[in-house]
C-alpha cells in the first residue's frame, strides 16, 4: 500500500480521533468542573483580576513561600 | 532600599511601548501613502524620477507590511508580555537580573534588527518571499531576538509564584513557540555566495543574498503554511492573549467561561495550522491540499467564534461600561471584528467563492478588517490600559480617546466596504465573457472602474492613522499627567476629561 492509498484512511481516522478528543474534553470540563488539584477552573480568573504582587495566588508554588 | 515593598517592574513594557507607537506610525504612514499611489499614480514619482526607486509601491509594499506586523504588532506582543507575563505569574521582573538583562539585551537587538530590515528593505533587498523578505542576516538577527523572548518567557514562568499559568500564558508560548517553527521552516535559504553555477562560476551575488532551500509549487505551500500561520500566531493568537487579560482586567468581570477559554485555545492550535492551503486555491499544489485548507479553514471558526463569543459574554450584565468607557468600546468593537473577519476568512476560502474572491481587492480588505479591527484596537487598548499603571498617571483624556474611536472605526468601515466592492467588482470583470468565450473587459477597464473605491480605501487608512495619532499623543501626555494612587488602578483605568 503506498502514500496514496493510505492517506486518505489516515486523514478520515484524524478527523474522527480529534472529534472524539475534543468532545472527551468537553465532557471532562464541563463533569468535573475541577481540576486535579480540586480547583474550579473558574477561578482561574482571578489569576488576572487579582494580580498585585501580594495578592494570593490561586495555587501557590509552595505554601512556605507564601507565609 | 531592603525594606521597600516589592513591586512590578515595567522598564522593559515601556521600552517596546515606545516602539510599538513609533513603528505603528512608520508603518501606517506608508500604508496610507501607497494606498494614494494606488489612486493616483502619479504619486510614484511625487519626489522626483531621480528617487522614484524608493518612492515606488513596490518598493514600499514590504515595508508597509513588515513593519505593521513585525513593527507595530510584535512590539504591542513583547510590550504586553512584560506587563502581563509578571503580573499573572505575581513575578516581578526586578526580582532577576538575568531575566531583566535578558529583557533590555532583546529589546536593543530588536532595534538594531529592525533598523536592519527597513533599511535593506527600502534599499531594495529582498529574498522575495511575502512577509518574509529578509535576508539571512537580518534572519538570524530576528531568530536571537525570538530566542531571547523564549529565554524571558520560560525564565519568568521558572520563577513565578502563581503555580497555574493563565489563559493567556498559553497564548503568548504558542506564539513563541509557533512563529519559531514557521519563521525557521521558511527561511530555510542557501547564501548564494555558497553556490557554484552549472558553468562553475563561484561566489554569485552579494554576500548577504540567498535562495529558498524549496523550489516550486514546494516553495508556495511552505511560503503560504507560513504566511496562513504568522496571520495564526502574529495577528491572532498573541492578540487573543492580551484580550484575555484586558478587558477582564479593565471591567472587573471574570471571564465568562474560563473552561471554554481551554477549549478553544486547544481548538485554535489543533486546526489552523491546516488551514493554509487556501491560499493557494486553483493553484499546482494537490488537489487534495487545497480542499484540506478549504475545510479546516471553515472548522476554524468554532475556536475563533469560541474565544470571541466568551469575551462577549465576559461583557454580560455590564454593557453600561461599554457606553460610559472607550477603552472598553476599543476591546468589544476588536472582539467584534474578530468575530466578523474570522467569518469572512472561512467565507473567502470556499473554493466557489474563492473563484472570485482569488487576487482581488476583496482578500486585502479581509486582511485589513482584521488587522485595523482587531488586532490594531485590541494593541491600542491594550497599551491605554498600561499606561496609568505604568506611568502612574492618569490617562491625560477621554475625551480623545473618544474622538479616536469612532475616527478609526469610521476609517475601518471606509476600507473594508470600498475594498469589497472593489474586490467583487473586479472578479465579476475578470469572470466575464461573451457567448464565444472572449474576456468582455480588458485589464485596464477594471482599473479605471476601480479608482474610486481606491480613493475612498486611501481616505480610510487616513482616518486610521489620523486616530493612530491621536492616540500617539494622548499617551504622550498622560506621562506627565495626574499622578495617581495605586487604589485608583484596580480594573477601569483613570482618565482626565
Amino acid at each position: 500500500m503506498n502514500f496514496y492509498e493510505y492517506a486518505p484512511y489516515a486523514y478520515f481516522f484524524l478527523i474522527i480521533f480529534l472529534v472524539v478528543g475534543s468532545y472527551s474534553y468537553i465532557y471532562h470540563l464541563y463533569t468535573k468542573r475541577k481540576d486535579s488539584s480540586g480547583i474550579d477552573y473558574e477561578h482561574y480568573s482571578n489569576m488576572a483580576l487579582k494580580d498585585d504582587i501580594d495578592d494570593t495566588p490561586v495555587k501557590p508554588m509552595s505554601d512556605e513561600k507564601e507565609k | 532600599m531592603e525594606n521597600r515593598p516589592l513591586e512590578y517592574d515595567y522598564t522593559v513594557a515601556k521600552m517596546f511601548m515606545l516602539t510599538t507607537i513609533v513603528l505603528g506610525i512608520v508603518g501606517m504612514t506608508i500604508g496610507v501613502f501607497i494606498a494614494f499611489e494606488l489612486a493616483f499614480p502619479g504619486l510614484n514619482t511625487i519626489f522626483g524620477h531621480t528617487i522614484a526607486e524608493y518612492t515606488a509601491f513596490g518598493r514600499l509594499r514590504p515595508l508597509h507590511t513588515d513593519s505593521v506586523a513585525f513593527g507595530f504588532t510584535v512590539s504591542g506582543i513583547f510590550a504586553t508580555w512584560y506587563y502581563v507575563g509578571q503580573r499573572v505569574l505575581k513575578v516581578s521582573m526586578a526580582e532577576s537580573k538575568f531575566l531583566m538583562f535578558i529583557g533590555k539585551l532583546q529589546f536593543w537587538l530588536y532595534v538594531l534588527g529592525v533598523a536592519a530590515a527597513v533599511v535593506s528593505l527600502f534599499m531594495g533587498y529582498t529574498s522575495s518571499k511575502e512577509y518574509a523578505e529578509f535576508e539571512w542576516p537580518v534572519d538570524i538577527a530576528i531568530v536571537v531576538v525570538w530566542v531571547l523572548w523564549g529565554v524571558s518567557i520560560f525564565g519568568l514562568i521558572g520563577i513565578r509564584r502563581e503555580k497555574s499559568l493563565y489563559i493567556s500564558i498559553w497564548y503568548y508560548i504558542a506564539t513563541f513557540l509557533g512563529v519559531g517553527m514557521l519563521y525557521l521552516f521558511n527561511n530555510m535559504e542557501i547564501p548564494t555566495m555558497l553556490a557554484t553555477s552549472p558553468i562553475g562560476e563561484t561566489n554569485i551575488g552579494d554576500w548577504f543574498h540567498s535562495i529558498s532551500m524549496y523550489a516550486g509549487t514546494n516553495d508556495a505551500l511552505v511560503q503560504w503554511w507560513y504566511g496562513h500561520n504568522a496571520v495564526a500566531f502574529v495577528f491572532t493568537v498573541p492578540i487573543i492573549a492580551m484580550i484575555y487579560y484586558f478587558l477582564p482586567k479593565e471591567s472587573g468581570q471574570a471571564i465568562y467561561s474560563y473552561k471554554l477559554s481551554l477549549l478553544s485555545f486547544w481548538g485554535l492550535m489543533f486546526v489552523y495550522l491546516w488551514a493554509g492551503g487556501h491560499h493557494l486555491l486553483y493553484s499546482t499544489v494537490p488537489d487534495w491540499v487545497q480542499t484540506m485548507g478549504s475545510i479546516f479553514s471553515i472548522v476554524l471558526i468554532l475556536p475563533s467564534w469560541g474565544s470571541a463569543i466568551n469575551m462577549l459574554l465576559t461583557m454580560k450584565g455590564e454593557w453600561q461600561q461599554v457606553a460610559a468607557s472607550p477603552l472598553i468600546k476599543f476591546m468589544v468593537l476588536a472582539s467584534t471584528f474578530y468575530m466578523f473577519s474570522t467569518l469572512e476568512g472561512p467565507i473567502q476560502a470556499i473554493k466557489s467563492v474563492n473563484a472570485i474572491a482569488h487576487f482581488t481587492n476583496w482578500i486585502v480588505g479581509h486582511v485589513h478588517d482584521g488587522t485595523l479591527g482587531w488586532v490594531g484596537f485590541m494593541i491600542i487598548a491594550s497599551l491605554f490600559h498600561m499606561a496609568p499603571r505604568v506611568f502612574k498617571r492618569e490617562l491625560y483624556s477621554k475625551g480623545l480617546m473618544a474622538a479616536q474611536f469612532w475616527i478609526q472605526t469610521l476609517g475601518i468601515v471606509l476600507y473594508f466596504t470600498s475594498m469589497w466592492i472593489a474586490g467583487i467588482t473586479q472578479g465579476m470583470m475578470w469572470r466575464a465573457h461573451d457567448e464565444f468565450g472572449n474576456l468582455a473587459y480588458s485589464f485596464m477597464d477594471t482599473v479605471n472602474v476601480l479608482h474610486p473605491y481606491y480613493a475612498l480605501r486611501g481616505v480610510g487608512g487616513l482616518l486610521y492613522l489620523t486616530g493612530f495619532l491621536m492616540f500617539a499623543y494622548n499617551i504622550y501626555k498622560t506621562m506627565s499627567s495626574r499622578p495617581v494612587e495605586e487604589s485608583e488602578l484596580q480594573n477601569a483605568s483613570p482618565m482626565g476629561a
